[in-house]
């Protein structure tokens, strides 16, 4: 018997280990992000099992915006922490070079 | 216990063992696979709930597209391991504290403070016949057409947004100015000097 509440606990448990992981990693800006995605993801949860609980589409409507806003943030956020890497370490290319393999 | 049942403990678990890899791996790389988990078992349980569009759409939009830029982005950065190390173990207690705290209040607000007998047993089953893709297509593209365009509307700007950020001139590049180019006039590469002829001696 898996219903509402089995969804909502699972959702509360993912909002709360995402709330740690920013307390935990302060320093680290992109696992900050990922903290933030895995937040976004906890409350889609909540809205689809709303869904089905209630039998109304809209909530997963609402998860199809949620998740591209989400995607337009991640896109927004990286280039962001792109730009601060690039002004506030160094500008030199030689330094990027863990791609290189 | 049913098979559906089992199926989704198997992915919770799977599921909230991600989520605890993503917050205490220390190398980036490894917290960006970890989230990959954590969607893909997302994606499953979400299709268990019988929510198989979003299933599917969290597996290509995110899993390919979002966390590929991620892993793009880690990769590009040079992060030291060690200082996240170092910050783990400060605050760990302090966020265990508050993650304890917090998921007793929400277990406790949901089972026990909730309306008896409403939420505990299956969902409601669907009729025979029903798509779950078709059901969302008829309302996306006819109630929620507005919020439809201005989520485009919004990738539109994350797009601008990204590129504007992370465009640069670099220094040195040998580039065409195609503006002056195609300004230039005969007269700017031609000088014609008039001059009386000179004789040969």
């Amino acid at each position: 018997m898996i219903g509402l509440y089995h969804y909502l606990t699972l959702s509360a448990i993912l909002f709360v280990l995402s709330i740690a992981g920013i307390i935990v990693n302060r320093r680290n800006l992109i696992v900050l992000l990922m903290c933030i995605e895995l937040m976004l993801l906890a409350v889609n949860f909540n809205f689809v099992a709303f869904s089905r609980h209630l039998g109304d589409d809209t909530g997963q409507i609402f998860v199809f915006f949620i998740l591209t806003v989400a995607a337009a943030e991640a896109a927004i956020g990286l280039a962001i922490l792109v730009v601060l890497f690039r002004n506030r370490r160094s500008i030199n290319v030689q330094e990027l070079n863990t791609m290189k393999g | 216990m049913t098979f559906e049942a089992i199926l989704f403990y198997i992915f919770s678990v799977v599921l909230v063992g991600a989520a605890i890899g993503v917050v205490t791996a220390r190398n980036p790389v490894h917290a960006v696979m970890f989230l990959v988990l954590s969607f893909f078992q997302s994606a499953c349980l979400w299709i268990l709930a019988e929510a198989e569009f979003l299933g599917i759409v969290l597996v290509l939009v995110y899993v390919g597209a979002v966390m590929v830029l991620f892993l793009f982005v880690v990769m590009m950065l040079d992060i030291r391991v060690e200082e996240v190390k170092r910050s783990l173990n400060r605050y760990w207690a302090l966020a265990a504290a508050v993650a304890a705290i917090m998921a007793m209040e929400m277990v406790q607000l949901i089972w026990w403070r909730g309306r008896p007998g409403v939420g505990r047993g299956d969902f409601a089953a669907y009729p025979e016949g029903y798509s779950n893709t078709k059901a969302l297509g008829a309302v996306l593209y006819t109630e929620h057409v507005y919020a439809f365009e201005i989520a485009a509307v919004i990738l539109l700007l994350a797009i601008v947004a990204a590129i504007s950020l992370t465009m640069r001139k670099r220094p040195g590049l040998k580039v065409q100015n195609i503006a002056s180019q195609v300004a230039v006039r005969a007269r700017d590469r031609i000088r014609i000097v008039k001059m009386d002829a000179e004789k040969k001696k």
